[in-house]
């Protein structure tokens, strides 16, 4: 799957937790932006390893700051 | 790189407490209400497991971990005193160099002989047991499946060594199913499981999650520090309880619960677990258990063992009150008593904090436990019993929880 189509299902993804309906970027930060709490990352990031069967350790995680970093790494995961 | 500053400049200077400001407020708003510090309560005196003097009161503990009730055990008490005179004060050393007394392996053996398994590791306490253990056999390129409910000292050990770290839902079977199969079949890996979750006192389906992580080949870790002593019918824990303790690569226990001291453990059939005492770092360096706790440590143990009929009282407490709660109208963590904790949900940290003082000034000591140590950023009064509640005081802490809910306006 190339990134173009991992970003469009990712953004499905992302949409029942982006509650104040922030328009997202590559740019967009989880915390900063997105106001995501622990608990909140732990049920978004589920939900993309259910999606396409990877996962994605804490360690990975960490990394991760934006939606543009997290596309990325789900395009690498998934080769 | 910063070029170097002159003599006679200055950078500004960044307090590196700031990071602490918004719990700095959130406390201060708190006690500017006027309630007493739930973090700050001092016993004066302790009368017995189950009341002690607190701000002056006498007061009933409902919010300590001494489930079996042997901190005044007199076997117990005299096993210390003995140590104290026989071995002194402390052992001013670590296990590994001139800090191992008899006190220590006889704790051991007495270990081995309570979960009838062939090794036993004694740690300075439960906290340094997970460090140690889980940081030590998950290193690199290893993976870690952990209850995202799990105890900040698992959490700590994750952080502490070089594994990935991969949490899954809480009790969820399918979710932790699901993250094990997509781990490369190579990969070591290590479940970390608990047999009963303090927060909400609600236990684990052990007996299939650890099923399914045999499935994947992975080694399993339960941390039974709630349950050791009562749950079981040895009281060897949740595991013992659902059949699977045979199951279990590591059993980790405290003494500062059931036992009524300070220490930690891991219990293990491992042919080669001796060499984790040289190459665990939580175990290797720091001091060891001074010989009056070992030796209290070891009697209680012992006594443990043969202690069918407290077990069975303290099942009886947890179902009064579980079921007096309930019918009160309070909410709580779980639909039925699961174990020796109660948990009763507040609607928010403000009523939590003057419904906790409330139970104070009737002479009640509850646990006030909110967020992020508690799931989904709850407030909650935990009530953990012992076996040395009467069934009397039962019924009066019902009665200080109905009054207190009433008067700050929880109850209807």
């Amino acid at each position: 799957m190339d990134r173009e189509q991992t970003s469009a299902r990712i953004a499905a993804l992302i949409e029942p937790f982006n509650k104040k309906g922030v328009a997202i970027t590559d740019a967009t930060r989880f915390t900063d932006d997105l106001e995501f709490d622990s608990l909140t990352v732990m049920d978004f990031v589920a939900a993309i390893e259910d999606e396409f069967d990877i996962i994605i350790s804490m360690n990975q995680q960490a990394e991760i700051e934006n939606y543009g970093q997290l596309v990325d790494a789900v395009v690498k995961l998934q080769d | 790189m910063t070029d170097m500053l002159s003599e006679n400049e200055t950078e500004a200077h960044v307090d590196l407490f700031s990071k602490f400001d918004p719990l700095i407020e959130m406390r201060r708003n708190l006690l500017a209400s006027g309630v007493e510090d739930p973090f700050n309560l001092v016993m004066e005196r302790v009368l017995s497991p189950t009341v002690a003097v607190c701000n002056g009161r006498e007061t009933i503990l409902l919010g300590t971990y001494n489930y079996m009730g042997m901190t005044f055990d007199p076997d117990v008490i005299e096993a210390g005193k003995q140590a104290l005179e026989d071995f002194g004060s402390g052992t001013t050393g670590s296990r590994v160099l001139n800090g191992t007394y008899a006190g220590h392996k006889a704790v051991e053996q007495a270990l081995c002989d309570f979960y009838a398994m062939d090794h036993a590791m004694v740690f300075s306490t439960g906290y340094q047991a997970n460090l140690g253990i889980i940081s030590t056999i998950a290193g690199k390129s290893d993976y870690i499946v952990l209850d995202i409910d799990s105890h900040a000292s698992i959490w700590d050990g994750c952080k502490m060594g070089d594994a990935e770290v991969v949490p899954f839902k809480h009790n969820d079977i399918v979710a932790m199913e699901n993250r094990l199969r997509r781990i490369p079949a190579e990969a070591g890996k290590l479940v970390v499981l608990e047999g009963v979750y303090s927060m909400l006192g609600d236990i684990a389906p052990l007996k299939e999650m650890i099923a399914i992580a045999r499935k994947y080949g992975a080694m399993v870790l339960v941390d039974e520090a709630h349950s050791m002593g009562f749950i079981g019918p040895n009281g060897r824990g949740v595991a013992e309880d659902q059949g699977c303790l045979d199951q279990v690569d590591f059993v980790i226990g405290t003494f500062s619960k059931s036992v009524g001291t300070v220490g930690g453990f891991c219990v293990s059939n491992h042919p080669k677990f001796e060499i984790m005492r040289l190459v665990c770092r939580p175990y290797v360096f720091t001091a060891s258990l001074p010989p009056s706790v070992v030796a209290t440590a070891a009697t209680s143990v012992r006594k443990l063992m043969h202690a069918g009929k407290k077990r069975a009282h303290l099942w009886e407490n947890s179902r009064t009150l579980h079921k007096g709660l309930k019918d009160a109208g309070f909410q709580l963590g779980t639909d039925a008593p699961q174990s020796a904790i109660i948990s009763v949900i507040m609607p928010d940290l403000e009523r939590g904090a003057a419904m906790w003082e409330a139970l104070l000034h009737e002479g009640l000591y509850v646990n006030l436990a909110r967020p992020p140590a508690t799931p989904a950023n709850m407030t909650l009064l935990r009530c953990s019993l012992c076996a040395e509640h009467s069934a009397e005081q039962v019924q009066q802490i019902i009665g200080m929880f109905t009054r207190a809910g009433k008067a700050v306006g929880i109850l209807g």
